[in-house]
């Protein structure tokens, strides 16, 4: 079993469940959403097997509230997602939320848990299938480590598995910001060998553009919760708040910013040292040379004056080669600082757009 | 599996009142002819009590009675208790040194801080959206042939209201004359949860359908073992009249002075309550209802800005159209309006033209100098993805 070692947030995601899981999904349930409970969706050649991720209202209405009552700060709060595979489609259809890692409680079985709301959720006819986790991110850095660990293992055993990015803060903002990402296939491949030496990626083509494949999300809900958002909007109150066209938007922005900084910083020493490295083993391979070549004419003068030759002396353990750097972390380090990036950019995209309403209603004013 | 079955009698005689001290009322497993004999044993230790005036008989709805009527509501959880689950009378001896303090019964076995007094005639329950979505959607996977659901609600108290942020459902099987119950698994799930979240407490439970039969009685005495007084949610998901209503509800106990107490549901108010996140994801699923297949997809970044200002565009004329029609004559003036109306024009903040085109354009620059700065940072990784692989 996978254990994504600590970093900052430890994430422990066994797979125990999926022998239940496959064990029963031959009874699965009635489920009444309407959906043919077809078998798993066939691993495609090299194709994804997910092409679009559809979620019930009511998950994304249990992942807002779990953030908002158990997350604080940087601390990141995950879950598990429930649902099945309905041909190219993955459907999650309900959610559970995990309890935070603290420290004290060290012995908090997480399998046993896991085990235990999975088997009481059957009982009461929710979709018992593992499809996948979520977790809520900071400002958007979750390509870590820990994350690629826990979403390779949930992938290795379920061929479909997603994992839902929440952004509370973007959130807040004014649009609920939602990402389902999975790993590419050639990611896959790479993490099963867990061969992270240039020569392997190098290999298996990777680059940072291709670790995490988006998959577009839809929301679905049931005639019977429109029923129900329609009584909701009747009665409620119309929201005071309208975050959407906030033009205060540079809070926001320095701490994504910051953020990137940071990243920067981390890549840059990352490239100081392969570049060390780089030039140890090319000083190395001259040393080397040199060495041989001195051995070389030594030889042929004690030849010529019949001496025996030196003994030839194994050269790898007189030069020994240096380690090559491993490559996953740089590569994740690009990851971040692309989708920050990419974040960055939505940003500023949409806080022209409002500068320029707000530069029209000017205009109309003067 | 723990059942708990209730077998289905209501007290035809009525039954001795003391009101300050009596549980809610226990519905006997026996027939009426054993409430005779439990009425002494009832009236005995609560005998000093002074019984309050006002009886609560009125039907009315939301004037329950004062103080003590919802102060017997911690005794089921006294010692007294124990045998008691085969639907027997519910606690009728409460130690007297309960009466004076109602709101203080912590010591004993509940399961969090007791409900300060009954609910005066304000009392508001607060609900989160994605309670009712998990009910509906619990409603919609209920086994086969059963006609509604039942769960436990979980959340918080406190002193003017009590907030609701999490339920489960419950299995149960409900007969002509019978109903039984999952306690086993209703104890489970909450302990789950609360490794969740420590902070909610059982406050109640609800209940499908549009209306109160008496097995909800029944398994309204479970609960009321579980929390203190506790709330009765019902959601009417068969859609009488058109409509889903949500109710909640709260137990007091009527009847005549002297004679069997009966149980009476009486409604609270029920107030939504969102998380700012909440509100938008509500909006989001909301736009479900105007698709054809109920499918929406999220939408990016620039055609949110486009939306919102279609809704401001939306409402601006929707006000426009009301001016007009005031100056026209067709509807009268109302100076509240107008009030707000001006308030609304001088939003709009008044700064010197050049000085505002000095701001747009800084805004604008930065903004511009972020994007180019992030997109020359991209071209770096990628160059150096490039070299690395050279």
């Amino acid at each position: 079993k996978h254990n994504a070692h600590a970093q900052g947030v430890p994430l422990r995601r066994k797979m125990a469940s999926r022998k239940e899981g496959t064990g029963s999904s031959a009874t699965s349930s009635s489920s009444t959403t309407g959906a043919a409970g077809k078998g798993k969706g066939k691993g495609g050649s090299g194709d994804s097997a997910v092409k679009q991720v559809q979620i019930d209202g009511l998950v994304v209405l249990k992942i807002i509230k779990h953030y908002q009552e158990e997350g604080q700060g940087t601390e990141v709060v995950q879950g598990v997602l429930l649902g099945l595979v309905v041909e190219d489609r993955l459907e999650i259809t309900n959610c559970f939320p995990f309890p935070q890692h603290t420290e004290d409680d060290a012995d908090f079985d997480e399998v046993q848990y896991q085990m235990e709301m999975m088997r009481s959720l059957r009982h009461v006819n929710i979709d018992h299938l593992h499809v996948g986790w979520y977790q809520s991110t900071y400002y958007g850095s979750f390509v870590t480590r820990a994350l690629l660990d826990s979403q390779f293992s949930y992938q290795h055993a379920i061929e479909e598995s997603v994992v839902l990015i929440y952004d509370p803060i973007k959130t807040a903002q004014g649009s609920l910001s939602l990402k389902a990402y999975r790993l590419t296939p050639k990611l896959m491949e790479v993490c099963k060998e867990k061969d992270f030496s240039p020569e392997a990626l190098k290999k298996g083509n990777i680059t940072f553009e291709h670790m995490f494949e988006e998959v577009p999300i839809v929301i679905k809900n049931s005639h019977l919760i429109n029923v129900l958002m329609w009584e909701l909007e009747k009665k409620s109150a119309v929201a005071d708040k309208h975050e959407l066209l906030s033009l205060a938007s540079s809070n926001h922005l320095g701490k994504t910013l910051q953020l990137l900084m940071d990243r920067v910083d981390e890549m840059s020493q990352d490239i100081v040292k392969y570049n060390t490295y780089m030039r140890n083993t090319s000083k190395q391979q001259q040393q080397k040379h040199q060495y041989q070549q001195r051995r070389q004419q030594e030889n042929m003068q004690r030849q010529s004056r019949g001496e025996p030759p030196l003994p030839e002396e194994d050269l790898s353990k007189l030069f020994k080669p240096h380690q090559p750097p491993a490559r996953m972390d740089s590569l994740l380090i690009a990851g971040q600082i692309n989708t920050y990036c990419q974040n960055i950019k939505e940003f500023t995209a949409q806080n022209l757009g409002k500068l320029f309403m707000a530069q029209a209603l000017q205009e109309y004013n003067s | 599996m723990a059942l708990l079955m209730f077998s289905n009698s209501l007290p035809s005689a009525p039954r001795s009142f003391s009101l300050d001290k009596m549980a809610t009322p226990a519905v006997p497993a026996s027939a009426p002819p054993a409430t005779p004999s439990e009425a002494p044993a009832a009236a005995s230790s609560p005998a000093s009590a002074p019984v309050p005036a006002p009886a609560p008989a009125s039907a009315s709805a939301p004037a329950p009675s004062p103080a003590p009527a919802a102060a017997p509501s911690p005794a089921p959880a006294s010692s007294s208790d124990p045998a008691a689950a085969a639907a027997t009378t519910a606690a009728p001896g409460q130690t007297p040194a309960s009466a004076p303090a109602p709101a203080q019964t912590p010591a004993q076995s509940l399961s969090g801080p007791a409900l300060p007094g009954p609910f005066p005639g304000g009392r508001v329950v607060r609900l989160h959206p994605v309670i009712l979505a998990s009910i509906v959607d619990s409603y919609e996977r209920r086994n086969e042939g059963a006609a509604r659901v039942i769960g436990t609600l979980l959340g918080t108290v406190d002193k003017h209201s009590v907030e609701v942020t999490n339920c489960f459902s419950v299995p149960h099987n409900e007969s002509e004359d019978e109903v039984a119950v999952d306690m086993e698994f209703a104890k489970n799930m909450y302990e789950l949860h609360k490794k969740v979240s420590p902070n909610e407490l059982i406050l109640g439970w609800y209940a499908t359908g549009h209306d109160i039969t008496e097995h909800s009685v029944l398994i309204h005495e479970y609960y009321s073992r579980e929390a203190p007084n506790p709330i009765h949610l019902t959601v009417d998901t068969s859609l009488q009249n058109g409509r889903m209503s949500i109710k909640a509800y709260v137990s007091t106990l009527m009847g005549v002075p002297g004679r069997t107490m009966g149980v009476m549901f009486t409604p609270l108010t029920v107030k939504y309550t969102y998380y700012d996140t909440e509100r938008i994801g509500v909006d989001l699923i909301m736009k479900t209802c105007f698709s054809p297949n109920r499918v929406i997809g999220l939408s990016s970044d620039l055609q949110q800005v486009g939306g919102a200002s279609a809704r401001i565009q939306d409402a601006l004329s929707t006000v426009l159209q009301y001016a007009e029609d005031v100056l026209s004559g067709k509807v009268s003036a109302d100076n509240t309006v107008g009030r707000f109306l001006m308030s609304l024009v001088n939003q709009v903040p008044k700064i010197v033209p050049e000085d505002f085109e000095t701001m747009l354009n800084s805004n604008i620059n930065d903004l511009l100098m972020v994007t180019y700065l992030a997109n020359l940072t991209q071209s770096q990784i990628a160059l150096n993805e490039k070299l690395v692989n050279l």
